[in-house]
């Protein structure tokens, strides 16, 4: 499955004008209020008409200003969650669902209801009207709506944004069952939480302005130093993989990634899982010898790939540890003393308790 | 005190003229509605003047452009003799004057109504593959309900109690054309004529109250299905 779309659309004072493509997996497409990511949502589920572009799914002309195709929203079969929900409020849970598989195309191939209830945790929510649910219910059975109208790809739009912490841990298991299940549905998943990205992109886009300023595999843009101010110096970081080995009688998980072991606590996974570990840039301190008698047992080995210097005083460093990149954010004074240039080893010393495995998970 | 039964005529015949003009007048009421409140087109300012001219014309001058475009001489009414349908003078051109004269107040009930409707709704209705029509049907349409009937209690009222335009177009003969306010006010014209003419005030009175409770009801009973209460 490929989506690849262009397009440029002309708002008052605002103008977006980008290319971008979309396989198989979550694509995030990141970026600030006001970035433009909903219209390209709306561009590519046919609920908006942009000045000029073009969206092609498997070879399938879905729009082409030039040569004045427009295939109505209802034809497209892209399964759209909204940021709210946007339940019918006069049907009950169970006739929502419904809804989409009504006109789900004859012969069509996707989950069953029965299926998507299990998967979504909605037994007990079926006779209920959507008034009576909470936020995060009310998402779980637009989710669930949308794919039982058997879509060739889901298009959500912040579908966690309106929901607060907790809400957002009972959702997001099921978005990483969606995407690691048997559906393998390919997701066009727009946010700017950086927190959920980390935790369920395959593929990131990062939107400025209304023009794609970075896009690549997750691990690589998340580690990449000029995705930094695109991210905000306090959420950027890369994303790394690990398997969880066991967990001690303390509380705390001993992990292993490429370049040696970790030990974090607040690891939910079972042992032999594989979790994503976030670990942000400005956690990440740099020392030219091993350190000892620290507090913090996780150092790594690491070797400098690249020193970004930053608009301020400070400057990202692109680290390689193991097969694994890792992203540290420090002065330029520091750069000057450390005498950081690409290419030297040294030591990063993560701070356990920043690292954020209970929200990622793998 | 005895009823005459040129007043159940009048009766039947006000409430056959209303039924006929209400349902006649729904659909082209939502459609007109619909496009007020939903479409954007050359013309609409136009339209909804239109629509609202018999609100602020006085109904004798509408009876008479009726007459003017309907009449046995008139190019329209020709065309309609042609295929045996009469208008002018007849119990169908109550019926049209009825849907005329209603048609400002269910046209606007039913607008607000779906004004009130999240567009987002219907959006995503269709993002899930529903067509258009399919959209109004099971996502507008239930949600426009207590419009719907509100719309159409008001359209089925000013019909039985239509008289201006009416008695002008299509006059008052008893037994064809008579409705009720047209019966009442002929029998006010007769000296004595005061108790049939009260007997009938009464009815109307009656059908002018339980039709707005009715809605009431029902309005009522649909708002708390889609609150979901």
């Amino acid at each position: 499955m490929t989506l690849s779309l262009s397009l440029s659309h002309r708002f008052d004072g605002f103008a977006l004008d980008l290319a971008l493509e979309a396989g198989p997996g979550i694509t995030a497409l990141f970026g600030r209020s006001g970035a433009g990511k909903s219209t390209v949502i709306n561009a590519v589920g046919g609920l908006l008409q942009p000045d000029r572009g073009r969206v092609v799914i498997d070879g399938e002309v879905l729009m082409d200003t030039e040569g004045g195709i427009y295939v109505p929203p209802h034809k497209r079969r892209l399964g759209t969650v909204f940021q709210d929900a946007r339940l019918f409020p006069h049907l009950t849970v169970a006739q929502n669902l419904m809804f989409g598989a009504r006109y789900a195309p004859r012969g069509s191939t996707g989950p069953a209801q029965k299926d998507v209830v299990a998967l979504l945790g909605l037994e007990t929510l079926l006779a209920r009207a959507p008034a009576t649910l909470s936020g995060g219910q009310k998402q779980r059975v637009a989710l669930g709506r949308a794919l039982l109208s058997h879509p060739r790809m889901l298009l959500m739009d912040e579908p966690l944004a309106s929901l607060d912490g907790p809400r957002k841990q009972e959702i997001l298991p099921f978005l990483e069952r969606l995407r690691d299940g048997p559906l393998g549905l390919p997701i066009l998943y727009v946010s700017h939480a950086v927190d959920e990205i980390a935790r369920l992109a395959d593929t990131l886009v990062l939107i400025q302005n209304g023009q794609v300023q970075a896009q690549g595999p997750l691990f690589d843009v998340m580690s990449d130093p000029a995705a930094v101010p695109l991210l905000g110096v306090r959420e950027a970081g890369a994303v790394i993989e690990a398997d969880v080995l066991e967990h001690g009688n303390d509380g705390i998980t001993t992990l292993r990634i490429s370049a040696g072991e970790l030990e974090l606590p607040g690891v939910h996974a079972d042992a032999g899982a594989r979790v994503r570990l976030r670990v942000l840039a400005q956690d990440v301190i740099l020392s030219l010898t091993r350190p000892e008698g620290l507090s913090s047992v996780n150092v790594l080995p690491v070797t400098v790939e690249a020193v970004h210097p930053g608009d301020g005083p400070g400057a990202a460093i692109a680290l390689r540890a193991g097969r694994d990149r890792l992203l540290s954010r420090v002065t330029a004074r520091a750069v000057a003393e450390l005498g950081l240039v690409p290419g030297m080893t040294c030591y990063a010393i993560l701070k356990a308790t920043t690292v954020a495995p209970g929200s990622i998970g793998r | 005190m005895t009823v005459d039964a040129a007043a159940w005529d009048a009766l039947r015949l006000s409430l056959w003229v209303a039924c006929w003009a209400t349902l006649l007048a729904i659909p082209l009421a939502l459609w007109v509605a619909w496009l007020l409140a939903r479409r954007e087109f050359w013309g609409k300012a136009l339209l909804n003047a239109a629509v609202h001219l018999p609100l602020v014309l006085p109904p004798v001058v509408t009876g008479y452009l009726l007459l003017m475009a309907f009449g046995r001489n008139a190019p329209l009414g020709r065309a309609l003799d042609a295929i045996g349908l009469q208008l002018a003078f007849h119990w169908s051109g109550a019926v049209l004057a009825a849907i005329i004269m209603g048609f400002p107040l269910m046209v606007r009930a039913m607008r607000l109504a779906i004004e009130a409707v999240d567009p987002r709704l219907e959006d995503a209705a269709a993002t899930l593959g529903a067509p258009r029509a399919a959209v109004f049907v099971r996502v507008t349409l239930p949600l426009i309900l207590p419009g719907v009937l509100a719309g159409t209690v008001m359209g089925f009222a000013k019909a039985m109690g239509e008289f201006g335009a009416t008695i002008t177009f299509v006059a008052n003969i008893p037994g064809q054309t008579q409705t009720l306010p047209s019966a009442i006010w002929a029998a006010l014209q007769i000296p004595g004529g005061e108790g049939q003419a009260v007997a009938m005030v009464l009815m109307s009175s009656v059908i002018a109250v339980s039709a707005v409770l009715l809605s009431e009801v029902l309005a009522r009973r649909v708002a708390k299905r889609i609150a979901g209460a």
